[in-house]
């Protein structure tokens, strides 16, 4: 339950061989940075910026964002090692490229398990955001999407796919349209979060705005980030209106209302109040603090009838 | 030895003056009337304008010994103090105290002249070169820093006499009428000089663009002015802009500016009628950049922008959002082709700007000031002047007089700088006191200081990361380390004047 509340509007990309950059991480405003040791580091950097992401993890006591770390595809020969090590170093959750089909996370999911039993941690600590970037994933992402608990979404990701389909990206992103519903609905289905691909043009903040405001009418909960710059426009676009928050409160006071005597259905304004309609006024209500757009305590007993 | 009360170590001469040691920001008050300076006249027909800066420097009556001033409104572009000093050099002139309103990286042409005893000692803050050499000890030369309050203050005092001042005019007629707004050399406001013009004893003006009499608008004024030389160049111009002029693109300067516009928006001070000083600083302009959207969109109309004016503070000005501009200096181009058109663009004297011995100086009508620091102590002290390398580096600037005019005071300074700590147990040098400090605003939080309880509790009501000075202090050297601290030897190389003329701090020699 508490995974699918959790605000993911903005996930951050930080190149994990850039110091500079990673020390910076606790001042970003992003719900979630992701420290890349894939892409971003080459090959001849990638031992010392694993070293480097394990020393910054480390230092870094009073987490106040999610972190993930990209590791190298598991096609490649280099992510165990990366793997080895920054999970001592306890982050969130890893980021896997090219989840082209379930197996991939469903290997993961064993190796991460063996991590945590050799760490002595919680199983099931460290979850999983798979990347969906070829036409393969994206034909298996509905099974991708149930292929292990540790989901808390998918991520799709434009720049390989349409390489995957020799195809140019345009800032648009017609060509993305179906990739990006058939994403959406797996998640969907899988009670997981969806996460939009990154938008590489970090000058150009108005087609950014017009972007983040398609996929969130699209459903997807956020979106990867190349740069810092970028936070704001995703936070503003992904901002609820007034009117979005005074209704969410509605909703919220009447299934009090209704769990005070003893029911889980209530009408509100002649409309039925279940279930559904509860949990969007509850993801618009985190949403509305996160943006300091209200100040008040969700009591989740109350709101769902149990923990 | 004396100690003063932040408890500073000061010689008690310094250049040939007793120390007066700083006590508090507001209370110190002398008694006495303004300088004055010997009566002139010019009969008609008599003529200002001389065939060169040689003769103008011979019949100015300057003599080894004396005192010279120029302004710095042509910032690193400025050609004519080194101009100037060669002359003076030339005609065998020794033992020149400069009293200028500031000196520049470009004046480091002025070194031999030092070490040839041409010139004897700076009455001015100096930025560059010069300090560092001073700081290591290798060039024999003291050094009283003002703030432009003070210096304003100091002229006007009669503690310190300029025996003749060279005021650079972009545009002047030969009878001394000039402004600063039109000709190749165009710099804007003249704020600086008008003290100038005024109490020195003898006042020359230099022109690379002579017009004929009458010229007008008139800045300063022929009354004032004994004679007019024509050069063919005052500078450069294009170094006007000799700090960074554009918002910073820095995510850390970012979220430094927002958690500071976040602060004034919390002050309750944004609201019509609304007055606002920034400097020129990336980080600055990225706080005017969030107050200017938090203005318009509140439909706010705000009295007065001040101090340095650049082009962002024009816009605002022609958007409506603020009624005037006063300008003692133009911070970039576009300010200095606004104020000779923008007849709300206001040209401001240093003395109206910020001397705290007038009846009442522009900043005290300040309700919020964004200023920097290269380093901040646990109480809130603020050093621009030394870097953490113990060299003396910056002028003061208006640092201390903004800071003690306006009703909310913003340091914006990165938590980390390279690998150094900013906020530190106590700072190399105090330039302006923790008491005239509100808020330290960096990447990692706000602290906030005791005497803001109400703005604090607001603050935190808003969830803005408030953390308490010491805390923010131990995040970054946790990060850093402990840095080894810089080591100097007795000997006091310059002085850090308050704005009141008292003096807050001394500079030492650095150990090498």
């Amino acid at each position: 339950m508490e995974n699918s509340f959790r605000l993911r509007r903005s996930l951050l990309y930080v190149p994990g061989n850039m110091p500079s950059m990673l020390q910076n991480i606790p001042i970003f405003a992003s719900d979630a940075v992701m420290i890349d040791l894939e892409d971003a580091v080459p090959y001849s950097e990638k031992d010392a910026a694993r070293t480097l992401v394990h020393s910054f993890l480390s230092t870094y006591q009073d987490r106040n964002k999610e972190i993930f770390v990209r590791i190298n595809s598991l096609k490649t020969d280099w992510w165990q090692q990366d793997l080895q090590a920054i999970l001592p170093a306890l982050p969130d959750g890893v980021r896997l490229p090219e989840a082209d089909s379930p197996e991939f996370v469903e290997h993961l999911d064993t190796v991460l398990t063996e991590f945590e039993e050799e760490l002595g941690i919680e199983i099931g600590h460290f979850k999983i955001l798979p990347s969906i970037e070829t036409a393969e994933g994206v034909i298996n992402c509905i099974k991708t999407a149930r292929s292990s608990n540790r989901l808390i979404g998918l991520a799709f990701g434009a720049e390989d796919y349409t390489a995957s389909l020799e195809i140019e990206r345009t800032k648009t992103g017609e060509e993305l349209f179906a990739a990006r519903t058939r994403v959406v609905w797996a998640c969907k289905s899988a009670g997981i979060q969806a996460i939009d691909t990154i938008f590489s043009d970090v000058s150009d903040m108005e087609a950014l705005r017009h972007e983040t405001a398609l996929i969130k009418t699209l459903g997807f909960s956020g979106k990867s980030l190349v740069n810092p710059r970028q936070i704001e426009v995703v936070h503003e676009v992904f901002a609820p209106k007034q009117e979005e928050i005074d209704y969410a409160l509605q909703v919220i006071e009447a299934i009090q209302k209704a769990r005070e005597m003893g029911t889980g259905v209530i009408s509100l304004n002649g409309k039925m109040v279940d279930a559904p309609v509860v949990k969007r006024a509850v993801k618009i209500l985190k949403t509305a603090q996160a943006h300091g757009l209200i100040d008040m305590h969700l009591d989740e007993e109350v709101i769902y009838g149990h923990k | 030895m004396v100690t003063n009360n932040l408890g500073r170590q000061l010689p008690e001469t310094f250049f040939g003056k007793k120390v007066q040691p700083y006590q508090d920001p507001y209370s110190h008050k002398p008694v006495g009337n303004h300088a004055t300076r010997p009566l002139r006249r010019h009969n008609p027909g008599d003529n200002k304008l001389l065939r060169g800066l040689r003769e103008a420097i011979e019949a100015s009556g300057l003599k080894s010994g004396m005192c010279i001033a120029t302004h710095h409104h042509l910032r690193n572009g400025d050609a004519l103090l080194n101009l100037v000093i060669r002359e003076i050099d030339n005609l065998g002139l020794r033992d020149i105290r400069i009293a200028s309103s500031s000196v520049h990286p470009v004046h480091a042409e002025l070194i031999p002249y030092i070490q040839k005893g041409v010139i004897s000692g700076f009455e001015c803050g100096v930025n560059g070169l010069i300090g560092e050499m001073v700081s290591r000890g290798e060039l024999n030369c003291p050094i009283i820093v003002r703030t432009h309050g003070g210096r304003a203050r100091s002229l006007i005092t009669g503690e310190v006499v300029v025996d003749v001042a060279f005021i650079a005019a972009p545009s002047c007629d030969s009878y001394g009428n000039m402004n600063g707004f039109f000709g190749p050399s165009a710099c804007g406001s003249l704020g600086y000089a008008f003290t100038d013009a005024q109490y020195a004893r003898q006042v020359i003006a230099v022109t690379d663009n002579l017009t004929p009499a009458p010229l007008t608008p008139v800045s300063i004024s022929q009354s004032l002015v004994d004679y007019v030389v024509e050069v063919n160049s005052l500078g450069d111009p294009r170094k006007i802009v000799s700090t960074t002029t554009q918002i910073t693109r820095d995510p850390v300067g970012l979220q430094i500016a927002r958690y500071a516009a976040q602060v004034i928006d919390a002050s309750g001070l944004l609201r019509d009628g609304f007055s606002f000083q920034t400097g020129a600083g990336g980080i600055s302009l990225a706080v005017a950049e969030q107050v200017r959207r938090m203005m318009s969109q509140a439909r706010i109309k705000g009295s007065f922008g001040c101090g340095g004016i650049t082009g962002y503070f024009v816009d605002m000005l022609e958007e409506g959002l603020f009624r005037t501009l006063f300008d003692v200096q133009c911070f970039d181009l576009k300010a200095v082709e606004s104020i000779g058109r923008n007849l709300n663009h206001q040209e401001m004297s240093a003395d109206t700007y910020a001397n705290p011995f007038n009846a009442g100086a522009m900043v005290n009508l300040l309700d919020c000031v964004i200023l920097g620091a290269t380093e901040i102590d646990v109480n809130f002290n603020v050093n621009v002047n030394t870097e953490s390398n113990g060299y003396l580096l910056h002028n003061t600037g208006g640092h201390s007089d903004a800071a003690a005019g306006a009703k909310l005071s913003i340091i914006t300074a990165p938590l980390l700088r390279g690998r150094l700590p900013i906020i530190r147990d106590t700072v190399t040098t105090v330039t302006t006191p923790g008491r005239t400090i509100d808020v330290i605003v960096t990447e990692r939080g706000i602290a906030v200081n005791d005497h803001q309880q109400e703005l604090k509790q607001e603050l935190i009501r808003r969830k803005i990361p408030v953390r308490d000075i010491h805390e923010l202090r131990a995040e970054a050297c946790r990060i850093t380390g402990e840095p080894r601290p810089v080591e100097f030897t007795d000997d006091v190389v310059a002085l850090i004047e308050y704005r009141d003329g008292t003096i807050i701090d001394a500079v030492r020699k650095v150990k090498e």
